[in-house]
């Protein structure tokens, strides 16, 4: 049974608060990816970037990406909080935290997340660019991580 | 009465994040895009009609051939681009 924590919110998040969650009795290893809004995009410089989300269906897709992590790798807690609204470059946009007994598990448990994060959850993301907002559109590289942890 | 949402770029074309159907004659999808081009204009029709529009019915992911019943949700969107 993986422990669990999951929050869409607008509020920024500590990453160093985020650790007391992830020691369970039996960790002896925690990997931790944080996402942080770049200031430059394709060539251009970005000064903000909305994130749009679907709410609930948003928590059950993230809910389903850690249950598919548990099944796969031993992981004994994981959290994702994942930002959503109005938010500019340096910010730290998303957190995730997987807790395990070794380092292999946690590391590719974490990394399947964000994959999977970044193809399959109801997130949106537009940027402000010195050329105006756009929508951004799924990366290729984005679409052929996810791709790749199918035939792992 | 069926809600149907839109998000993002597309909830930005079509001018709206929220609207109700009547579901006389609506039995999946396909027939929400349809009513929705007859009702509100060919925009509707243009924009819900793009290859890479996801649907969703009770926020889970389906295709234009899924069931659709009264009080259910219909939500239309872009590929996501989270992370």
């Amino acid at each position: 049974m993986v422990k669990v924590r999951i929050s869409v919110q607008k509020e920024i998040f500590h990453s160093g608060s985020e650790f007391s969650f992830l020691q369970e009795p039996g960790v002896g290893g925690v990997s931790v990816f944080v996402g942080i809004v770049r200031d430059v995009n394709e060539e251009d410089s970005v000064s903000g970037l909305y994130l749009e989300h679907y709410p609930g269906m948003t928590e059950k897709q993230i809910e389903a990406i850690i249950e598919e992590a548990g099944s796969r790798w031993n992981i004994k807690a994981a959290t994702v909080i994942h930002r959503v609204g109005q938010l500019y470059p340096g910010d730290e946009i998303v957190f995730v935290g997987t807790a395990s007994a070794h380092r292999g598990d946690a590391f590719d448990a974490c990394e399947f997340i964000i994959d999977y994060l970044k193809t399959r959850a109801t997130f949106w993301k537009k940027e402000t660019t010195g050329e105006g907002d756009r929508w951004l559109t799924t990366r290729e590289s984005d679409i052929r991580a996810a791709e790749g942890w199918k035939v792992r | 009465m069926i809600k149907v949402v839109f998000f993002a770029s597309l909830r930005e074309e079509l001018g709206a994040g929220e609207l109700s159907l009547e579901c006389s004659a609506i039995k999946n999808v396909q027939n929400v895009i349809d009513k929705l081009k007859q009702t509100r204009g060919s925009q509707y029709g243009e924009s819900l009609s793009g290859s890479n529009i996801l649907v969703a019915v009770n926020q889970e992911m389906v295709n234009l051939g899924a069931v659709v019943n009264d009080e259910d949700e219909v939500a239309f969107f872009p590929p996501v681009t989270g992370g």
